[in-house]
């Protein structure tokens, strides 16, 4: 028979109605894997992109070489983060449920990627987002008001109505814009850190993307110039095993890992489990201290599952099984972070339950204020006359024409004194001197 | 005749199409298995197999180009780009590859790559959501640009782009994926099924590539629109209560000047009317081709009415987006003009 080829067309391990499989992921014993010096050189490091770094083991006790050692007062701290995150993350989906905002993206299952890795970092740094690490915000002490009234589009939202829910930026906070379009931010993080090493700064970006957009050609961009100049950057893949609908295979993870790519680039490449919470922590450290140390960027693969939807668009029952995230072999960082300290003797139920309640009451009033100012349905609205805002620095002559048109169909005139009426001014001036 | 909304007859443009022609290909982000986020492609991977309507990794660039491959070694690719938004990273491949492929190999090499890809606000999508670049690839030598503005014509004008032998660029106006939209968000739905434009024969019918449609005969002023917009600007006609002729304009590139121009002269107004931004938009184009050929019957300075020339901001969609009150006005201020 003459020979021919055919495509591999990866397919799922489950779909709705199988039984959830995830023999696929290859997980390390708790401790097993070895911690290297953080400036040796890859060569002698490529095997930490195919294990696994765990340091909470089932007995919830922490365990190996990647134990950060923190103080019971951090991991409160970090269960805490992680908590506020999801809780807020709940009540934030609820709402837009009931028609107060137009959408919302939770990260639920995935809050020590985001939190423990904040964590890690100094405030200093640089944080480049994609739209699923909310906790980054919560770590770098964000008030959930200001999250919130991004989401509502209200009259207190940073992004002043331009942009959809959870995009947000923080410029004190050393978090950048959250853009809607994939992966950009990947080597907008590594010109970032270049420019901290040509400045001579003690700083190190941090970046994140999914499993699914490492595909984009702009993965590929930030892995060269990163190793090119050795950047202090950290770039993050969270795989959480789902793109919408298509599973981490198409994004190139059937037979390779994430982490693999490191090496391949000349890179250091770490897989860990994006559930310990130790374990991200650990990581995020040894990377922030090669990167300090003109050692250049590290690509940290985080295991992890995406246990929401991919939006408030999405119903994932429609391509993957429905109990899945019960059968998820790495767990729920959240229950174990908590089951360490209790294991620790560091907290109990009683004390869970009651910070829950405090927190479940923090986001409620949080709510309380953040929908004071507006939502999509009610309450004060923004000046809409605000969208040719910030297009440019100076607004040039078509926009502000625009913008009286727009006025006159709302009938409205500009306030006198106002920034409004000073352009206008300004151009009627100006159109006079060239009459 | 079966009735269809937009979805349903893009739908079946490419079952038929998948069905008449081995060659035809279709594959996107979540277009195999999910059938699509809009579901466009729903069932097609079920009935033709994951070898024709392929899954794909999230790369625009990636696609486009594997397009190219695929179309340059004989089959008749049909891409899918999630949202109109997301296309840039593809834009290379388009702009420098996929239209001049046929030109500078002096026609030994050709791609008959069909990109499919949702355009148009009003869903609250934001500026990552919403766009309409229908300009930036009109601009573009070597592409058809098309953008339908009815389940009937969407099928009809699919089926033509998968045939021919040129690279089109088919934007979807997803505002009206399951009903007409008149500008106003405030009103109930209307399915396609009270529209005559839903009425769709369930097999296989063309609709030429090149040719502008009156959608409405008039005598005042002639409008042209196309997508969303043809739906609006009927409204408007109906606020301003002018004896408009609408033209939907269909197919961008290439464009149909003998309908519109006869228009024109015809009435001797014109309002050009798109859902893009204003500044070097496709409307200048239209305009443009207006003043040349029809300058001595006009009677009136010909307007445009767009999107403002800002990203489509998340807030004030409906104070971005060209409504009917904004048309209506510029009919009549040429009307007034004389």
């Amino acid at each position: 028979m003459t020979p021919r080829s055919r495509l591999h067309i990866p397919y799922p391990p489950a779909r709705p109605g199988d039984k959830p499989d995830f023999s696929y992921v290859q997980i390390s014993p708790p401790g097993a894997v070895p911690r290297p010096e953080a400036k040796v050189p890859v060569r002698d490091i490529e095997s930490l992109a195919g294990q696994m770094v765990r340091v909470l083991g089932d007995d919830s006790k922490a365990v190996g070489p990647w134990n950060p050692h923190l103080d019971p007062q951090e991991l409160q701290v970090g269960l805490r983060h992680m908590l506020m995150t999801r809780l807020f993350d709940d009540r934030m989906q609820r709402m837009q449920r009931q028609g107060r905002m137009s959408f919302y993206m939770k990260s639920t299952g995935e809050e020590a990627v985001a939190v423990a890795a904040g964590m890690a970092l100094l405030p200093g740094d640089m944080l480049f987002p994609s739209y699923r690490v909310q906790g980054l915000q919560v770590v770098r002490g964000r008030s959930l008001v200001d999250l919130m009234c991004q989401c509502l589009s209200n009259t207190h939202d940073m992004c002043k109505g331009r942009q959809m829910p959870v995009m947000y930026h923080w410029a004190a906070g050393n978090i950048f814009s959250i853009s809607g379009n994939l992966a950009t931010q990947f080597p907008q993080a590594v010109g970032w850190a270049m420019a901290a090493a040509i400045k001579g700064e003690d700083r190190v970006a941090a970046t994140w993307i999914g499993e699914g957009s490492s595909a984009e050609a702009d993965f590929h961009h930030a892995m060269t110039f990163a190793q090119v100049y050795r950047a202090p950057v950290i770039l993050n893949v969270v795989n959480n095993q789902w793109a919408i609908s298509t599973f981490q295979g198409f994004a190139g993870g059937e037979v390779q890992t994430f982490a693999r790519r490191g090496p391949g680039y000349g890179m250091p490449g770490i897989r860990v489990d994006g559930n310990d919470f130790l374990a991200v922590y650990a990581v995020t450290q040894w990377a922030a201290e090669r990167a300090r140390q003109s050692g250049g960027p590290t690509l940290i693969e985080h295991v992890t599952y995406r246990a929401a939807a991919h939006s408030t668009s999405d119903d994932p029952s429609r391509y993957r099984p429905k109990e899945e995230w019960k059968a998820w072999p790495l767990g729920d960082p959240v229950d174990r972070l908590k089951q360490h300290l209790i294991a620790l003797g560091e907290w109990s139920e009683e004390r869970h339950t009651a910070l829950e309640k405090e927190l479940e009451a923090h986001v409620t009033a949080c709510w309380k204020e953040a929908a004071s100012y507006g939502t999509l349905t009610e309450g004060p609205q923004l000046d809409p006359a605000t969208m040719f805002e910030d297009v440019y620095k100076e607004m040039p002559q078509h926009l502000v024409r625009e913008r009286q048109q727009l006025l006159d169909l709302l009938q409205r005139q500009p306030a006198p004194g106002s920034q409004e009426q000073r352009e206008l001014d300004q151009q009627t001036r100006s159109m006079a001197k060239e009459g | 005749m079966a009735h269809m909304n937009m979805v349903q007859a893009l739908n079946s443009a490419m079952d038929i199409m998948l069905d008449r022609d081995p060659r035809v290909v279709v594959f996107g982000e979540d277009v195999g298995y999910f059938g699509g986020v809009f579901r466009v492609t729903d069932g097609l991977q079920r009935k033709y197999g994951e070898h024709r309507v392929l899954d794909t990794p999230i790369a625009e660039g990636g696609i486009v180009a594997a397009a190219i491959g695929m179309g340059v070694n004989g089959l008749k690719p049909v891409a899918e780009i999630q949202f109109a938004d997301y296309i840039y990273p593809a834009f290379d491949q388009v702009v420098s590859e996929l239209a001049r492929l046929r030109y500078r190999t002096a026609g030994e090499f050709s791609a008959p790559v069909t990109i499919r890809t949702p355009c148009g606000g009003g869903i609250r999508g934001g500026q990552t959501h919403s766009q309409s670049p229908e300009g930036i690839f009109t601009h573009v030598c070597g592409i058809k640009v098309v953008m339908p503005c009815t389940p009937y014509d969407a099928k009809g004008l699919l089926i033509s782009s998968i045939e021919g032998d040129d690279p089109v660029v088919f934007f979807e106006p997803k505002r009206i994926y399951n009903g007409p939209f008149d500008g106003d968000p405030h009103k109930p739905a209307v399915p396609w099924s009270a529209h005559p434009g839903g009425a769709v024969p369930e097999g296989y019918y063309t609709v030429p590539i090149g040719r502008a449609q009156i959608v409405r005969p008039g005598s005042d002023v002639t409008v042209l629109a196309y997508g969303t917009m043809v739906h609006v600007a009927e409204a408007a006609v109906r606020v301003a209560g002018v004896d408009a002729e609408i033209v939907d304009v269909r197919t961008l590139a290439p464009l149909d000047t003998d309908t519109i121009c006869s228009s024109v002269n015809k009435t001797g107004r014109c309002v050009v009317v798109h859902e893009a931004t204003r500044f070097s938009g496709y409307g200048a184009e239209l305009v443009a081709t207006v003043q040349e050929e029809c300058f001595w019957h006009l009677e009136a300075p010909i307007q445009r009415v767009t999107g403002w020339d800002t990203p489509y901001p998340h807030a004030f969609e409906w104070e971005y987006f060209p409504g009917p009150a904004r048309i209506a006005a510029a009919l009549k201020s040429v009307m007034e003009a004389a």
